[in-house]
């Protein structure tokens, strides 16, 4: 019997082989014309920036530009009007940069608290975070329009950078998700040497939690620098845009735009972007993947 | 009574429970503040003639509903929501399905192509729906050109009544990133052993699929439909930017419907109305799908 296995076995693997060199080939031929199409709106973007404007009205329509024009980004940079590039760019900066800080700080406490405390009270609380992680903001954008309103802070930064500070249930869930996988053994030790929780939180789970926080930090640079609901509600004067309502801006009537430049401020506006989903990319997956599998 | 839920408890623990309620303070004042506030702000100026000011507010009962079911755009704006939450979630998972198995492959190159694949999800925004509009330009967009030289006469995509939803839904289908990471995540889960002795029973491939993967998936499969419904509802950034719910009203949906009524028109009782009505579908799909689920959904370890 047991030869007969063996050799059973062999034409068993052989056909599989077989089948897998198929499979590979069908494989590459999905993933390449897909990634160029998932790829095309950057192109498109790119070598609008870079062509002269009577070259993008032209026909048929060509990715590599016949003539190179840099002096889109320096012209597309420079604005037009009351629309200015520098003033934008530093305002969603400074939006962005307190955003990830006041979410990573309250969201690291509340995470700590749901991981690792005992309390009366605490499935009720987690329950309303699990509610509240599918509840989209602009459901609730008129009431919290009047109370910005009420407390005088439209057409100013507050509206976008206060409630970053008072958590966001998302984060705190992945943090928490996160925290209850740091071995119990090292709270005790620590617990034994007298340690109180915030010594706890600062000096084992901080340090140890560094990838999950640099991919809450990378969900919120980009969620933030791309925020378009909240700057075009609550921002009025020029003096105070971000950088997508700029681009908007820009864009005039519908077919009555300068093309090349704003295609150029619009890839000057993604760079930032692009570089922290290359360099982060490791984290980004994970972070996703615990979203949705360990939940 | 009060007894059962909060039993006596010893100093240490007392300490540590107050520990825990200052930690998540933060929270629960943004959660009252910015969530639970705004919810039941908006459900009572939704019974007021509230149009600028909130002083001298009327009590108008039901009226801004009346006058909102009576309205045709805003069905009009209900047909197409429900048109676009569909076929977002149909072909939006399904493609991100597609893209996860191709992911999953044992070939060279796939952090590669995984990070291509993302790329347009993290650059969703103002600046890519800009280029989008160049794109589906009917007669010196890319997409018709290349249309064209295959023998197909493309529409007039977002300019035309019929397709503006179509090419949105078609947008969309390049930021399935997340759905696509959440799926490969649960394919990479699915217990290699369950293959094995299916392919032992002689399952194929499409055998496979059916009998293994999408049972073992379904809990992942469930999680992302339902964000696909809900952030289908909040895709304001390509409409404001793209066809402001034209041409017509034929890309008019309830967000910027919501957004028109509410800073446009000033009418914010209306705009409060149409927020409650948002929020309670939302809340219903999500319940709804939560149930349903939790029928066809197969859990491992459950009989």
């Amino acid at each position: 019997m047991a030869p007969r296995k063996r050799k059973q076995d062999v034409s068993w693997r052989k056909s599989i082989k077989g089948r897998h060199a198929i499979g590979i080939i069908i494989t590459f031929a999905l993933l390449i014309p897909l990634g160029i199409a998932f790829i095309l709106p950057f192109i498109v973007m790119v070598s609008t920036a870079l062509k002269p404007l009577n070259q993008v009205f032209a026909f048929p329509p060509r990715l590599i530009p016949e003539t190179v024009q840099w002096e889109n980004f320096a012209d597309g940079w420079y604005g037009y009007g009351y629309v200015n590039f520098t003033t934008c760019t530093w305002n969603s900066l400074k939006i962005t940069v307190n955003n990830i800080i006041g979410n990573l700080v309250s969201c690291t406490l509340a995470a700590y608290a749901f991981a690792r405390l005992k309390a009366r009270g605490k499935n009720f609380f987690f329950a309303i975070v699990l509610a509240t992680m599918l509840l989209p903001n602009e459901a609730l954008v008129v009431p919290q329009y009047i109370l910005f309103n009420k407390l005088g802070w439209l057409d100013t930064h507050l509206p976008l950078m206060v409630p970053p500070w008072f958590g966001w249930a998302f984060f705190i869930f992945l943090l928490r998700q996160f925290f209850l996988t740091i071995p119990e053994e090292l709270i005790d030790a620590a617990k034994i040497d007298g340690a109180g929780h915030a010594r706890i939180l600062l000096q084992i789970f901080i340090p140890l939690s560094k990838p999950a926080l640099a991919t809450l930090a990378i969900f919120a640079f980009i969620g933030n620098w791309n925020n378009f609901f909240g700057p075009l509600l609550y921002l009025r004067t020029p003096d105070v845009q971000t950088l997508p309502v700029c681009l908007v801006q820009y864009q005039g009537a519908y077919g009555n735009t300068e093309w090349h430049l704003m295609m150029a401020v619009a890839t000057i506006a993604v760079i930032p972007v692009l570089l922290v989903f290359i360099f982060g990319q490791r984290y980004f997956v994970e972070g996703i993947a615990t979203s949705g599998v360990k939940g | 009574m009060l007894r059962k839920y909060f039993p006596a408890i010893s100093a240490s623990a007392r300490r540590e429970e107050r520990i825990f309620y200052l930690f998540i303070l933060p929270w629960l004042f943004g959660l009252v503040v910015f969530s639970i506030g705004p919810v039941f702000g908006m459900l009572g100026l939704s019974f007021t003639d509230w149009r600028i000011s909130l002083d001298n507010l009327q009590f108008v009962g039901l009226e801004n509903y009346t006058k909102l079911f009576a309205d045709p755009i805003f069905w009009t704006s209900v047909g197409n929501t429900l048109y676009i939450v569909v076929g977002r979630v149909v072909f939006g998972t399904s493609f991100a399905l597609l893209l996860a198995i191709l992911l999953n492959q044992k070939v060279p190159g796939i952090p590669f192509f995984r990070a291509v694949y993302y790329l347009p999800t993290v650059t969703a925004g103002v600046a890519v729906a800009l280029v989008w509009i160049w794109i589906f330009n009917p007669r010196l967009g890319i997409l018709n050109y290349s249309l064209k030289q295959i023998g197909i006469q493309g529409p007039n995509w977002i300019f035309s009544k019929t397709w503006v939803k179509p090419s949105l839904i078609l947008m969309s289908l390049f930021s399935v990133g997340p759905n696509m990471i959440i799926l490969l995540a649960g394919l990479q889960g699915v217990p290699k052993e369950l293959y094995e002795s299916a392919e032992i029973d002689g399952a194929g491939h499409w055998a496979k699929f059916k009998n293994v993967t999408l049972p073992m998936l379904s809990p992942v499969l469930f999680f992302v439909i339902i964000i696909s419904v809900v952030s289908s509802f909040q895709n304001f950034t390509e409409i404001r930017v793209m066809t402001e719910g034209g041409p017509g009203e034929s890309s008019n949906v309830l967000i910027w419907y919501l957004w028109e009524n509410a800073f446009i028109f000033l009418q914010l009782g209306v705009a409060a109305a149409v927020a409650w009505i948002m929020f309670v579908i939302l809340m219903a799909l999500t319940g709804i799908q939560f149930r349903v689920g939790r029928r066809w959904v197969y859990y491992e370890g459950e009989a």
